[in-house]
C-alpha cells in the first residue's frame, strides 16, 4: 500500500492532497497544469519542503529520510541528463551509489533500446532518446518508488509514441510502485492502475481506472476523447473468423485477431463516442460485441445537446455519448438495463 | 621575472582552494552570508596598501599569525617571496571569487535534485556535478588571478618590500628602473614584457571560456 498525504501553502495557493493506492501499480495523478501534480512530486521525493508531507510504501516510512536516502527514483519533465557525461555515464550514475538490487544494466538497456546511445552525450540525443536514458538512470537506482513528472510532455506527438510503449512495457516488466503525473488521458488510460484526479490542489477523486474513467459526473468524462477502461484477458483465438475473444468478467468481447497468447492480461479502451445503445439485440449488423448492462447516471451536456451514459458491464464501466433525443427515446435512467454495443474495430488494446 | 611568474603561479596556488571553497559557501542563503561575502570583496575595495599594512600587522613577525607561523614552523612571510605570493593571493582572491561564482552560478541547480534523487549526498554532488560543470570557469578564474598577480603592486611593496632576486616583481622592477637614473630603457623592455605577458594570459582566459 502507499499512502501519500500533503498539506503545503504557497503564496497565493494551498495544496491539500491525500490518497492510498495498492502495490505494486501506477497511480496516475491527473490535473491540469498548474494543479499541483508537480509539487506534490516533488514533496514525496523531498525536493519541495512542504509544510507537512507524509510517504508511507508498504510500511516504510520515506518521509522520514533524507531525500538522497529515500531511493525514490526521480523522472523530470526536462529529463535532466547530466550534460559533461555520457549517456552510460548518465545510466550508471544511480547504479553506483545505489546498494545492488534487481535491476540490472543490460536489463534496462534492453528495456528501453539504448544500446546505440551509450557512448553519446546527452546534446547529441533527440528528445525522445534523452527521455529513455532519464527513465533508465532513474530506473538504474534501484528505487522502491518511481516518479514520473510528465515525462513525455515534453515531447512531439512522434516523439511520444516513440516512448509511450517503452513505458508500457516497463510497467508489465517491474514490478515497481510508479506515481505518474500527466494531463494526457491517452497516456493515463494506458498505464494506470489506480486514478487520483487533481484540481486546484485538492482529489476530486480517486480509485481503480476503470472506475473513476467511468465516472460522467466528472470533468474526465467530460472530455471529447472520454474513454471507458475495461480490463481482462485473453480468453482464445478464433482464426477462423479472425477473432480474438477477451474475457472481461462475465462479458466476451471480440476484437480482431491480436499476438497475445491465452491467459494475457489486456486493457481495452472504448472511446465514449463509439458506443452505440440499444434496447433490444439488433441482427445483422457488423457489431460484433453486445454487451447486457445497467445504466449508472446520465449527466445532460447541454451545450452538446448530448448526454453522456455512464454503464455498469460485466467487466467494469464504459462510457456513451449518445443524443439528447436518444437518451429520451429510449428512456435512458440510473438502473434501466440496455445493451451496449461495442464495434471491435473501436477498441483500442494494450497489454496489462 | 621567473621570480613574477613563480610568486603569481604560487599566489594562485594558495588563492585557489579558498576562493573555490567560498564561491561554493556563499551560494548558499545563511545568516553572516553579507558578512563573509563583505570580507571577501573587502581586498578589491582596500587601498592596496592598506591591504598590504594589515597583512603586516597580522602575519609579519610582530604579528599573531606570523609570529606563531615563525616559532611552530620556523617561517617568515613578511618581506620573503611567499610573502609576496601571499600578498598577490590576497588581492586577486575576491576577483577569483567572483569569476568562480558566475560560473557556478550558471549551473542548473534542477541538475543537483537530479543528483540528489539518484542518491548523491551533498559533497557527491559537488564533486561529481557542480564541480566539472563548473571546471571551465574555475580555470578561467585561475588565469585572470594569474595574470591580475603579475601586475600586483600596493599591497605587495607594503608587506614584502621590493628586495631584488626575492621580492621584486615585474612591476616592482619598473618602479624601480624608472626611479633610477637613465633606467627608462630597462623600464620599457620591462613594461613591454608585461604587456606581453597580459596578453597571454587574456589569450588563455579567452580559450579556457571558448572550450565551455
Amino acid at each position: 500500500m502507499l499512502r501519500v498525504r500533503l498539506d503545503h501553502r504557497f503564496a497565493g495557493a494551498s495544496l491539500a492532497i491525500a490518497f492510498e493506492a495498492p502495490t505494486p501499480g501506477v497511480v496516475a495523478l491527473f490535473g491540469p497544469s498548474g494543479a499541483g501534480k508537480s509539487s506534490l512530486l516533488q514533496a514525496v521525493a523531498g525536493l519541495l519542503r512542504a509544510d507537512r508531507v507524509e510517504v508511507e510504501l508498504d510500511g516504510a516510512a520515506l518521509h522520514a529520510l533524507a531525500p538522497e536516502r529515500r531511493r525514490i527514483g526521480y523522472v523530470f519533465q526536462d529529463g535532466r541528463l547530466f550534460p559533461h557525461l555520457s549517456a552510460r555515464a548518465n545510466l550508471r550514475y544511480g547504479l553506483v551509489r545505489a546498494p545492488a538490487g534487481s535491476i540490472g544494466f543490460d536489463a534496462v538497456v534492453q528495456l528501453l533500446g539504448l544500446a546505440g546511445l551509450l557512448d553519446r552525450r546527452p546534446v547529441t540525443l533527440s528528445g525522445g532518446e534523452r527521455q529513455r536514458v532519464a527513465i533508465g538512470r532513474a530506473l538504474l537506482a534501484q528505487p522502491r518508488l518511481l516518479l514520473m513528472d510528465e515525462p513525455l510532455s515534453a515531447l512531439d506527438q512522434a516523439r511520444r509514441d516513440e516512448v509511450l510503449p517503452y513505458l508500457a512495457r516497463l510497467r508489465a516488466t517491474l514490478r515497481l510502485p510508479i506515481l505518474y503525473a500527466s494531463h494526457a488521458l491517452d497516456e493515463v488510460a494506458r498505464l494506470a492502475d489506480t486514478l487520483v484526479l487533481i484540481e486546484a490542489g485538492r482529489v476530486c477523486a480517486a480509485g481503480p481506472v476503470g472506475e473513476v474513467a467511468g465516472r460522467a459526473d466528472l470533468a474526465l468524462a467530460a472530455r471529447e476523447d472520454a474513454v471507458g477502461v475495461l480490463r481482462g484477458r485473453v480468453a482464445r483465438h478464433d482464426a477462423g473468423r479472425r477473432l480474438t475473444e477477451l474475457a472481461c468478467g462475465a462479458d466476451i468481447v471480440r476484437v480482431p485477431l491480436i499476438d497475445l497468447p491465452p491467459g494475457a492480461p489486456v486493457r481495452l479502451l472504448v472511446p465514449a463516442r463509439e458506443v452505440i445503445l440499444a434496447l433490444d439485440e439488433p441482427r445483422a449488423v457488423s457489431v460484433n460485441n453486445v454487451l447486457r448492462a445497467a445504466v449508472l447516471a446520465v449527466v445532460a451536456e447541454g451545450r452538446a445537446h448530448a448526454a453522456l451514459v455512464s454503464l455498469a458491464v460485466g467487466g467494469g464501466t464504459l462510457l456513451a455519448r449518445v443524443t439528447l433525443d436518444a437518451a429520451g427515446r429510449l428512456g435512458l435512467q440510473a438502473g434501466a438495463p440496455v445493451l451496449a454495443l461495442v464495434k471491435s474495430m473501436s477498441v483500442e488494446l494494450g497489454q496489462d | 621575472m621567473l621570480l613574477t611568474l613563480g610568486v603569481a603561479l604560487r599566489a594562485v596556488a594558495f588563492a585557489l582552494p579558498p576562493a573555490l571553497l567560498a564561491a561554493a559557501v556563499l551560494r548558499w542563503r545563511f545568516p553572516g552570508r553579507f558578512v563573509l561575502h563583505a570580507l571577501v570583496h573587502l581586498p578589491l575595495v582596500l587601498p592596496p596598501v592598506v591591504t598590504g599594512w594589515l597583512l603586516l600587522l597580522v602575519f609579519g613577525v610582530n604579528g599573531p599569525v606570523g609570529a606563531w607561523l615563525q616559532r611552530a614552523f620556523g617561517l617568515r612571510l613578511a618581506f620573503t617571496e611567499s610573502g609576496a605570493a601571499l600578498a598577490c593571493a590576497v588581492m586577486v582572491f575576491p576577483l577569483m571569487v567572483r569569476a568562480m561564482r558566475l560560473s557556478l552560478d550558471a549551473i542548473d541547480p534542477a541538475l543537483e535534485q537530479a543528483a540528489r534523487t539518484l542518491g548523491a549526498g551533498p559533497l557527491d554532488r559537488f564533486v561529481s556535478i557542480t564541480l566539472p560543470l563548473a571546471a571551465p570557469g574555475i580555470l578561467t578564474a585561475s588565469v585572470l588571478g594569474y595574470t591580475a598577480s603579475l601586475g600586483e603592486f600596493g599591497a605587495v611593496i607594503t608587506f614584502a618590500a621590493s628586495i631584488p632576486g626575492q621580492t621584486r616583481t615585474l612591476p616592482l622592477a619598473i618602479y624601480a628602473a624608472l626611479e633610477t637614473p637613465d633606467g627608462e630603457a630597462v623600464a620599457a623592455r620591462l613594461a613591454a614584457l608585461s604587456v606581453l605577458l597580459a596578453l597571454a594570459g587574456l589569450g588563455l582566459a579567452e580559450l579556457f571560456a571558448r572550450r565551455r
